[in-house]
């Protein structure tokens, strides 16, 4: 693997993956109950970016995100059982009932919220970073983006003071080749790529594979450090896919934006069976460990489901409530 | 407050103290804008303030409204307390996605898991040309939403004493000044007070009429007070101060005493501030009305650049009183609107000779 990674990293990596894609199937699977009354948006094929992005991070660095965030809020350690009761709308979700899907926030966690405005949390977790150089922490950010992110003004505001500030920030774009059903092809033009935008601000940038958890985790542990040690932010644009529809639990190539022959290719990449298959190659996959781990966490999505689902809604004379900050 | 340290400030003076309190008692707070540090001072209201705290406390920008917006929104959740300023309040448009879809709604949408203190300042524009883009008044737009709150200070006192509060306030809090109300001149105590964000101000006491104003159009609603006394018509002026939340209890009180209601705001009619003033009116104290209240208001066009036309725009005290007037069942008097001799509509005082 690599020399100076921790000794289970790739067993750690793996199973951040396959947590994510685990508690992100039982969601498309209870969906259909109708009991999650808010949209969803699943990072299934994705989850590399999240496992190895968090991997680099210490627990106090902080994180943000947009309208498909489960991964990133679970990849850095935030709550299931609060995340699944927010989306069944639930007193005891992260947002006491108040986001739904697209609102997710943990602080204990370092996750200091998602919301779906496309772009509009990339300023705000510059905005993090900022505070953090100002107060004189050593804390890094991630805002994690989509593609589609770049082509919003904030985006290059964002980048350009993080830029003039050296601040202690990473910009995560998960290229995953669509905006609802809008292709790169209608979006940007073809000749530059996505990482070139963030270099012509002036600041480090690479383009990396994001279906290989390791190659994103070595990208991230060189951005986090530069990042940390002051000589400003890294913009990290990792290539990568979503299987699902762009909003719910179904399958969408049957309405005619992406080929079947592209979405198949990009399931033979598969994030998850393919590290696993390196781990086994390299004799470092612990199937025993592996096992123990789906069983544990078999167990607790399951657990998460049942205590949402039994959880008791807000009550509504508490309408009101969080308007304004209590004092 | 202590009388004895009371003195005249004019209103962009006492801004400018208000910042300097603020900034001298909380480390976390930061003056942040396009030409705040620069040499004119932003109209005088932060002038020698970066060499007095420091670059990193009272900062420049870059040329991009939403986007630091939003890096103020991200530095107020994790520990600083900012201030972001806007030179015209056209400029805060651009970041009307950070300031209401984000800012309003960050404490309900997480639940209360965190708070957002941060102030967005704004100037109106008005005079000398400001044209149709240096000229908006959409305080409504911003009272309109849930999560904020929005202040328009008359005085040089309330406007020292709502900027400390909406600073030390845990929720976004949108703080608009006039740019005519800059040179005027009040009592302003020195050092640390606040004027609570919420009750409206009794700017004057009277009888026969109520007259509720905003921001400038108070000194004009006072102005036209004085000239409907010297008729024998007493008439009583609310200054709003606070849009949102919008404390009703002194309007309501003194409709229950006049009976008669004019709303002068410094907006347009349509969907606008006077509008809701006179439906909460309408809907709490029906009974006391013994007459269809008025509005005066900006015409339904925008602001024109021309001096003649942007005389023949702003409604000023003759409007007042005209509506108090047609309140009152009184015919109308042409005289109420004819300009008085050498007074320039375009100007905000006597001495100012542009460029802005």
């Amino acid at each position: 693997m690599i020399p100076h990674a921790p000794a289970d990293l790739g067993a750690a990596l793996l199973e951040s993956m396959v947590r994510i894609r685990k508690v992100e199937e039982a969601i498309a699977a209870h969906y259909p109950e109708q009991k999650m009354r808010c949209p969803v948006h699943l990072s299934i094929g994705q989850e590399a970016a999240s496992a190895g992005v968090c991997a680099a991070l210490r627990p106090d660095d902080l994180a943000m995100s947009g309208h498909r965030s489960h991964a990133h809020y679970l990849g850095k350690g935030g709550n299931l059982n609060a995340m699944i009761a927010e989306i069944y709308g639930k007193e005891t979700g992260c947002c006491h009932g108040r986001g739904g899907s697209m609102h997710l926030v943990d602080l204990a966690a370092g996750f200091v919220g998602a919301v779906p405005i496309v772009g509009s949390t990339i300023p705000i977790a510059t905005g993090l970073a900022f505070a953090d150089r100002q107060l004189k922490r050593d804390r890094v950010t991630v805002a994690f983006l989509g593609e589609a992110a770049t082509e919003e003004g904030v985006f290059h505001e964002s980048v350009n003071f993080a830029s003039l500030h050296k601040l202690p920030i990473v910009f995560v774009c998960e290229n995953n080749l669509y905006s609802v059903y809008s292709p790169m092809s209608v979006r940007q033009p073809a000749h530059r790529e996505v990482w070139q935008l963030a270099a012509g601000h002036g600041v480090t940038a690479h383009q990396g594979d994001g279906n290989d958890p390791l190659a994103v985790y070595e990208l991230a542990r060189a951005s986090v450090a530069q990042a940390r040690s002051g000589q400003g932010p890294v913009f990290l644009e990792l290539k990568t896919y979503r299987w699902r529809e762009h909003c719910g639990a179904g399958f969408d190539n049957h309405i005619g934006y992406r080929t079947e022959a592209e979405y198949q290719s990009w399931r033979e990449r598969d994030p998850i069976a393919t590290f696993e298959r390196r781990l086994q190659a390299a004799g470092t996959f612990d199937a025993a460990r592996f096992a123990q781990f789906n069983a544990r966490l078999d167990a607790e999505i399951a657990q998460a489901f049942a205590e949402a689902d039994h959880a008791p809604f807000p009550a509504a004379t508490t309408l009101m409530n969080h308007v304004y900050a209590a004092s | 407050m202590n009388a004895a340290t009371t003195r005249e400030l004019s209103y962009a003076e006492a801004i400018r103290e208000g910042f300097a309190v603020a900034l001298e008692r909380d480390p976390r707070v930061l003056l942040m804008g396009l030409g705040v540090p620069d040499p004119k001072g932003f109209f005088g209201t932060t002038l020698d303030l970066q060499k007095q705290f420091g670059p990193d406390r009272v900062m420049d920008m870059p040329c991009a409204e939403a986007g630091m917006s939003g890096v103020m929104l991200g530095a107020a959740l994790n520990g600083l307390r900012p201030v972001i300023n806007h030179q015209r309040l056209d400029f805060a448009l651009l970041a009307m996605d950070p300031m209401c879809t984000q800012a309003a709604k960050w404490s309900y949408m997480f639940g209360g898991a965190m708070k957002m203190p941060v102030v967005f300042r704004m100037i109106l524009g008005r005079g000398w040309g400001q044209g149709p883009q240096h000229s908006q008044c959409l305080h409504s737009w911003f009272a309109h939403i849930p999560g904020l709150k929005v202040v328009m200070p008359t005085t040089p006192h309330d406007a020292k004493g709502l900027l400390i509060a909406a600073i030390e306030d845990d929720n976004p809090v949108v703080f608009i000044e006039h740019r005519w109300l800059h040179h005027i001149k009040g009592p302003v105590p020195t050092g640390h007070y606040t004027t609570p964000i919420g009750p409206a101000r009794l700017a004057r006491a009277g009888s026969d009429v109520t007259i509720v104003a905003f921001s400038y159009m108070v000194l004009e609603a006072l102005e036209a007070a004085e000239k409907l006394a010297r008729e024998g018509i007493d008439a009583e002026v609310i200054d709003v101060r606070c849009l949102r939340p919008l404390e009703t209890s002194l309007l309501m009180d003194s409709l229950r005493k006049t009976g008669r209601l004019v709303v002068a705001d410094t907006g347009h009619s349509t969907a606008g501030m006077a509008a809701e003033i006179i439906a909460l009116a309408s809907e709490s104290a029906f009974d006391s009305l013994k007459t269809a209240p008025r509005r005066v208001c900006f015409p339904e066009c925008p602001t024109p650049t021309s001096p003649p036309l942007s005389a023949a725009y702003y409604p000023r005290s003759g409007h007042i009183v005209a509506a108090v007037r047609a309140s009152l069942g009184q015919p109308a008097n042409p005289a109420d609107l004819a300009l008085p001799a050498g007074v320039e509509l375009d100007k905000p005082n006597p001495a100012f000779t542009g460029p802005f």
